[in-house]
């Protein structure tokens, strides 16, 4: 079949997305690295070409990350926001599909509602989630504030007391719940559609032979379940993991580019990749580079620990 | 059969029964149990689209009442016409749009050429070529922002509609999708087309599409449902108020959190944004879960 003389037609039509990808995306691999190494990059010097400038070598652009402001606050809020809301939307969805897959009747209308927070736009629902929680006027005194929002209204109703969730002067702990809830809620969709299908796919016989030892229900979710679901639940959690990594348009969607209630100075609740394109602007591309390094570093390995882990645990 | 073993099987029988009807109870009480938790979260997943609709419907007085209503007294479509001029939708809807269509409809032809030279094409380095292509599904999209940023700044490209187009056309995990996809067409088409003397891209065009259409669509909303919730890359580029897509819009426009904001107004522009998203979802839901639950991307 190989007919030498039309080879050159293969690479006509490869070549668009060719030179679209060694441009946008294999060049930007390697200068990416090439910047994060080189100390003191400028790119206004780069530019001028009168002379020919070097640029030493080393991590200095490294330590400049971690020695970065705000980058232990990044690190330690994108850490906590994935390793919360990985597990708990894990469950919560497992649990959905597993209930989803027992039913009958009305099971694609549920499908249907429980796959609607996927098709929208994560800037817009938060702003309705922002909406949510918000107290309008002035929270900290009671005479000023009109609304406290419809969250603190049902906690009210349920007899508990108003929190100030994200107006000026809230604590880290509520914007962290609020964050929480609206990536759990985001999150959801992905993940039951996905262990749904798994579900659907499994054997029916294991169910049938746990019913004829007449198996309670819990021990046929935890022993037949979960197990022939693993390579799924691998998955959400792997992808889980390196989104949470990435976590920044929910921020934003909730409390806007400050990334933090009105009012807190240095974005408190800003995030890895939060971080990179605060940096960006200012062209500071040697600390970008390496801390978009630091990023892929971190996703690396953790996906490394997951996938080990998932070996051990994973029933194929 | 002896008279203790008639006696063993009979009440064998009654334990069975017994059992049965015990197991009847508990399966109605597992089944409403079930039905109770399904509607209880699928309230919950549906409480913000409703919150955003009544309150985009509510007047400022009635949404700053200390005591909330849960339908609005007067229904103020006016909150609409409103946060469509004073946010200037309009202009972002045209400019979402245009960059939507045209980033697709490129996309798909970048899509469809390269897929079929990988499915089809025998040439040297195919599988060098395929298995580089994969190499860079595993790095994160943030590790080329910083160079592409700095790239289009080279080429005079920041507020233009180039910037929001080409750097993104190329989707490794689409040509993947589609290559699979091709593969599944007998190649003795593709012979038998050749025989007759078919040019490629006649046989592409005229077979392969049509074969590969329920991918091909999954592609197109994929890459719609981006360009509308593209928000990173249109801030870093093209953030003046002529070149600005929806999302950035919208968030700029209304982002005042001091407590004055018009939050009924917000509402009203924030349900007109997700109105298109859900539209689609309602006449395409089967494509879009297909894809997505190939991809685990969005979008």
């Amino acid at each position: 079949m190989v007919d030498s003389k039309h080879q050159w037609k293969a690479w006509l039509y490869l070549a668009p997305a060719l030179v679209l990808l060694l441009v946008f995306t294999v060049w930007p691999i390697i200068n990416t690295v090439r910047l994060a190494f080189l100390e003191g990059y400028n790119s206004l010097a780069a530019v001028n070409q009168e002379e020919v400038i070097t640029f030493s070598v080393g991590i200095k652009n490294f330590q400049d990350v971690v020695n970065y402001h705000g980058f232990r606050t990044a690190l330690v809020n994108t850490a906590l926001l994935t390793v919360i809301t990985v597990p708990l939307s894990t469950l919560l969805a497992l649990l959905i599909a597993v209930a989803l897959n027992s039913i009958k009747p009305l099971q694609k209308f549920f499908q249907t509602v429980f796959f609607l927070p996927y098709v929208t736009n994560s800037i817009a629902i938060g702003m309705v989630f922002a909406a949510m929680f918000n107290i309008v006027g002035n929270p900290n005194i009671a005479r000023l504030t009109k609304s406290v929002g419809i969250i603190n209204n049902i906690i009210e109703a349920l007899g508990g007391t108003r929190v100030n969730w994200i107006n000026a002067g809230s604590e880290y702990w509520a914007n962290m719940v609020v964050l929480i809830v609206y990536i759990v809620w985001n999150a959801l969709p992905f993940k039951i559609l996905v262990l749904l299908g798994g579900l659907q796919s499994v054997n029916k016989q294991y169910y049938d032979a746990a019913k004829v030892d007449s198996t309670p229900r819990w021990r046929v979710f935890t022993k037949i379940t979960v197990p022939l679901l693993s390579p799924m639940i691998a998955y959400v959690v792997i992808t889980g993991f390196i989104g949470g990594f990435k976590e920044y348009t929910s921020i934003v969607g909730i409390f806007g580019e400050t990334m933090g209630p009105p009012g807190a100075s240095d974005s408190p609740l800003n995030t890895i990749v939060g971080m990179i394109y605060d940096v960006l602007p200012k062209q500071d591309y040697g600390l970008a580079s390496a801390a978009a390094l630091i990023l892929f570093g971190i996703i690396f390995v953790v996906t490394m620990i997951n996938m080990w882990v998932s070996k051990k645990r994973v029933h194929y | 059969m002896s008279e203790k073993a008639k006696v063993m099987n009979t009440m064998h029988d009654r334990n069975m029964q017994r059992i049965s009807s015990v197991q009847r109870v508990t399966r109605v009480l597992v089944l409403a149990g079930t039905y109770l938790f399904l509607t209880a979260m699928a309230l919950i997943i549906i409480f913000p689209f409703y919150w955003m609709i009544i309150s985009s419907l509510k007047e400022l007085s009635e949404y700053r009442a200390s005591t909330p209503t849960f339908w609005p007294r007067t229904v103020m479509l006016s909150n609409y016409a409103e946060a469509f001029s004073q946010g200037n939708l309009g202009h972002l809807f045209l400019n979402t749009a245009y960059v939507g269509v045209v980033s697709t409809i490129l996309s798909l032809v970048i899509t469809v050429l390269t897929a079929f030279a990988l499915s089809r094409l025998e040439f040297k380095g195919k599988n060098t070529v395929f298995a580089g292509l994969l190499a860079t599904m595993m790095i994160p999209g943030e590790l080329f922002t910083i160079t592409n940023y700095q790239t289009v700044n080279t080429f005079g490209w920041m507020n233009t509609y180039t910037v929001l187009i080409v750097p993104f056309l190329v989707s490794v995990f689409y040509i993947y999708l589609l290559r699979q996809n091709f593969l599944q067409i007998p190649n003795e088409l593709y012979l038998a087309a050749k025989v007759d003397g078919t040019s490629d891209l006649k046989y592409l065009w005229k077979v392969m599409v049509p074969l590969a259409l329920p991918t091909l669509i999954s592609i197109t909303i994929l890459k719609m449902m981006g360009a509308w919730n593209s928000y990173v890359w249109p801030r870093l580029v093209a953030n003046t108020n002529q070149m600005q897509l929806i999302t950035n819009g919208l968030r700029n426009s209304f982002n005042d959190t001091s407590g004055n904001t018009n939050y009924p107004v917000q509402m009203a522009a924030v349900a007109m944004v997700s109105a298109p998203l859900f539209l689609v979802f309602m006449f395409l839901r089967k494509y879009i879960m297909s894809g997505v639950s190939r991809s685990g991307i969005k979008g």
